[in-house]
């Protein structure tokens, strides 16, 4: 008998038809992937298993019974349980707090509390349920969320992109977990679009591209390019190293040093390092580890940085504003594209206007032929889908409002590029896109520095790597010599003593 | 069953239709109210939506009262684009009335029409004074714009109040609390003799221009805005939020201003402790009315002009409390939010489903705080 089977589900949205007639059965104690791009209709499709949507049409058995599941409490209580990509556990609680939040009133905190000890333990999850949550690691809020989910003990057990937030030797220790759990019994629903995890883990794997059911398949038994296949219809482009030619440097940080501004934030603490014409420099780390507070004193949304600590090719830049900065060519791509990088109510055209300027004049009127011409010329250039350069951002695709705003970046010809997250939620076309135009850049004698948590990404683009850990900053290493285990090791933030003898020699440099 | 349904991007036409099914809506309970009160609805829509517009008199009333609040919500709109919550219109409208009286009391019997240029520009000078004391204190200890610029409207009333019962008290007034009647040389020239009309509305109609200019078509307009929308964009691209703040509220403060002045040196011709006619409130309406777009505004004035008229048309002619006019604009505003939401949904109907084989909660397990990423289905 099946866990779960799901038929001819289909539900629509007013612009778009995220399912399609999708079938999915689970058999039980299975570890099931649900393979697609983003905006394929993995999400909306969990979201009706869950009960957070309801199906337009189509039925749903669970353990042979038809159900209707109405709503999550309704899920729970047949024994399906959801880990979000996305964590809701309130900082300020401890993490027995946060679990005894979601459960049944009947039980008392110490209960709890002594309950959490249990199932982590047989699971091998380590998780302090007297901790404040705001001092746990990403790694380890994750815990805490797959600990609350197993308390229910769940016969079926959702997981969202779960490894997406952690380092490679957290992603094997969450595979030992969830294999026992598969072993005991419980059906594993794993969304991803990580290839390489899901033949690592998976018995079975559903793919979904716009919203229909492409192909069921045994990963274990495919390869990574039959995968894709089945996912984007194509293979993804192989993209073109050359090898850098270094020129001047760039982006010059030295000592570094930043309190956080906020009460969850980091601290940086003497960051430095250099970024060099004709090259891409990456940041690897697991986030929250000061990724956001080094791009706002790089980009000067954080303008408190000493001067001297931050240099672009030779001049100080640590006070000024973030148009000062983008004068002198420093173009930066934030990681949250609306309300960040592009204003969601205003049109393409006018978003042009955030950081290009060519279409104001010396009196300050905005030129508006000039800016949608400029608009246009993006949207051709960078193929972003969209009606054309009046449609407001927000109703555009996270991948291609990710193309126009790098684009826009890019086009900007900037001497130094600082991009951070560039593939965030966006398509393997459109990411393999964004990846090929910032090595155009880079072999055009720009210096590129990236930062993003997929380790994939940074290993196909950069040439040298550093590795961001509890707000401090490796030394660099070159791709070619690093391996993903070392760089692992070092988002724990534990790299060899070689960083003292490092910044010495930064300091010598500088003398 | 009705059902609200997120459309897949707001509707322009429905954005304009909204003023106007709100103001349908605001019309038939408008009827409503005259039956309950037991007046004739016909005679009372005729009061309100007939009698401003029926004659060159009642047209140049009609522009004499849609003046200020033109002005005013122009400065607002540009305000409220740029998240700056200045609801102490009324307040710099009042001292800029003060700092024009100030100047036209100056005025000797030889003094020619030059003088009406000062008293305009004492009257932007003190509204934009009375809104700068609200930027500073936001800029400088990070004060609640909404709160300061409130009570400023109570401190300036204060202020009037103690110049006429004052120190400018016409010492010729019978002990009545209003200052000397200004000399003509002062008044601002009107459009038509014999009609109180004057250039203010002319001033109003190329600031509508100005305004739409600023806001559209220049990069210090763009920057405004990008900070009311998007912060972090604003941030992102450089825009300063201070700049941002004192041009905001210095302009809307300025017109709030201007407008104090066209209306002391104006239909008023003296300070008297009635010149808070609430017209800095009632703008706060107009610019949300007209969708904070300077032409929108144009016609929101004249709406909210004729609920004025129309107010006091119902107290002389039926009897009814002045206070309907109130409760007219109220209405306005409110069907207004109401009808806005069909911008962004549509209403369906869509039968009620069959509850069908449903799982009833068996294990005592209801967690309550489980998140779900989505709003969607019925809780």
């Amino acid at each position: 008998m099946l866990r779960l089977e799901l038929t001819d589900i289909s539900k629509s949205y007013p612009a778009v038809k995220a399912n399609d007639r999708v079938c999915l059965r689970v058999k039980p104690g299975e570890i099931h992937a649900v393979l697609g791009e983003n905006g394929a209709g993995k999400s909306t499709l969990m979201k009706m298993i869950y009960g957070a949507v309801r199906p337009d049409e189509g039925t749903m058995r669970w353990n042979g019974q038809p159900v209707e599941i109405r709503n999550p409490q309704e899920a729970r209580a047949l024994g399906i349980s959801m880990v979000f990509q996305h964590f809701s556990l309130f900082d300020t609680l401890t993490a027995a707090e946060n679990v005894w939040l979601g459960l049944d009133r009947s039980q008392g905190l110490a209960q709890v509390t002594r309950r959490i000890a249990e199932v982590a333990g047989s699971y091998g999850l380590e998780v302090d349920p007297q901790r404040p949550v705001h001092t746990l690691s990403v790694g380890e809020r994750q815990r805490v969320e797959i600990v609350r989910a197993l308390m229910t003990s769940p016969r079926l057990l959702i997981l969202d992109e779960p490894t997406s937030v952690l380092t490679p030797q957290a992603v094997e220790t969450l595979f030992v977990t969830l294999r026992q759990l598969a072993a005991e019994g419980c059906s594993i629903l794993y969304i991803s679009h990580k290839l390489d995890e899901i033949r690592a883990l998976c018995h079975h794997c559903t793919v979904l591209r716009g919203g229909r059911v492409t192909g069921e398949v045994d990963p274990t038994q495919e390869t990574n390019a039959s995968l894709s296949r089945l996912m984007i219809g194509a293979e993804p482009p192989q993209l073109q190293h050359q090898q850098a030619r270094l020129g001047d440097v760039a982006l010059s940080v030295r000592g570094l040093a930043l309190p956080r501004l906020d009460q969850f934030g980091m601290d940086l603490h003497d960051v430095s390092f250099d970024v060099r014409c004709g090259e891409i420099v990456g940041i690897a780390g697991v986030s929250g580890n000061g990724q956001q507070e080094l791009m706002a004193a790089l980009s000067g949304e954080d303008a408190r940085a000493e001067a001297e600590s931050i240099r672009l090719f030779d001049r100080p830049i640590g006070r000024q504003s973030p148009r000062r900065r983008r004068a002198q060519g420093l173009h930066f791509v934030p990681e949250e594209r609306l309300g960040r990088g592009a204003v969601p109510t205003l049109s393409l055209a006018q978003n042009t206007l955030l950081t290009r300027t060519a279409a104001v004049s010396g009196r300050g009127w905005v030129r508006t032929r000039e800016v949608a011409a400029l608009a246009q010329r993006l949207i051709e250039r960078f193929q972003v889908k969209a009606a054309g350069p009046q449609a407001p951002a927000r109703s555009l695709s996270g991948g291609n409002l990710q193309k126009f705003i790098v684009g826009r970046e890019i086009d900007a010809a900037p001497r130094l590029l600082v991009i951070s997250q560039p593939t965030w939620g966006v398509d393997v076309g459109a990411a393999a896109q964004i990846r090929a135009e910032l090595l155009k850049l880079r072999d055009a004698g720009g210096a590129v520095l990236v930062v993003s948590e997929e380790l994939d990404e940074l290993f196909e683009v950069c040439d040298r790597l550093l590795v961001i850990a509890q707000g401090r900053v490796s030394p660099p290493i070159p791709t070619a010599q690093a391996s993903v285990e070392q760089i692992g090791e070092w988002m724990s933030g534990l790299w060899a003593k070689r960083g003292a003898a490092f910044h010495q020699e930064g300091r010598h440099a500088e003398a | 069953m009705l059902k609200l349904e997120a459309r897949p991007a707001p509707s322009r036409w429905m954005s304009v239709a909204s003023p106007l099914l709100a103001l349908a809506i605001t019309v038939l309970i408008g009827v409503a109210l005259f039956l309950l009160l037991g007046k004739d609805p016909l005679r009372g829509l005729q009061v309100f939506f007939f009698e401003p517009l029926k004659s060159a008199y009642a047209l140049s009333e009609l522009a004499v009262k849609a003046t200020p609040l033109l002005l005013i919500a122009l400065g607002l709109a540009v305000c409220f684009r740029s998240n700056v919550w200045n609801i102490g219109a009324e307040g710099q409208f009042v001292i800029g009335a003060i700092a024009a009286s100030g100047v036209a009391m100056l005025a000797e019997p030889g003094t020619g029409r030059w003088i009406v240029v000062p008293i305009l520009l004492a009257g932007v000078a003190g509204g934009m004074a009375w809104a700068g004391v609200v930027a500073l204190l936001r800029d400088r200890f990070n004060a609640n714009e909404i709160l300061v610029s409130l009570m400023l409207v109570y401190v300036a009333d204060q202020a009037l109040n103690y110049l006429v019962y004052g120190p400018w008290k016409d010492p010729n007034g019978y002990n009545f609390p209003q200052t000397i009647t200004f000399l003509p040389a002062t008044q601002v020239p009107r459009l038509v003799s014999g009609l109180r009309a004057n250039i203010g509305l002319v001033i109003a109609l190329l600031a509508v221009a100005g305004f739409w200019a600023f806001l559209f078509r220049t990069y210090a307009g763009f920057q405004l805005q990008v900070g009311g929308l998007a912060p972090a964009a604003a941030r992102y691209a450089g825009f300063s939020s201070r700049r941002a703040l004192w041009t905001a509220l210095l302009g809307s403060g300025g017109m709030a201003g201007l407008a104090g002045a066209l209306e002391a040196a104006g239909p008023l011709g003296q300070l008297t402790p009635h010149v808070p006619a609430g017209y800095g409130f009632a703008a706060i309406i107009v610019a949300f009315v007209g969708r904070l777009h300077p032409v929108g505004i144009v016609f929101s004035a004249i709406l909210m002009s004729m609920f004025y008229i129309g107010g006091e048309l119902a107290q002389s002619r039926l009897g009814l409390p002045k206070s309907l006019t109130g409760v007219f604009q109220g209405l306005l505003l409110f069907t207004l939010l109401a009808c806005d939401t069909l911008i962004h949904y549509r209403v369906r109907w869509q039968r009620a489903q069959a509850v069908a084989t449903s799982v009833t909660p068996t294990a005592a397990t209801p967690a309550a705080t489980a998140p779900s990423t989505s709003s969607e289905g019925p809780a």
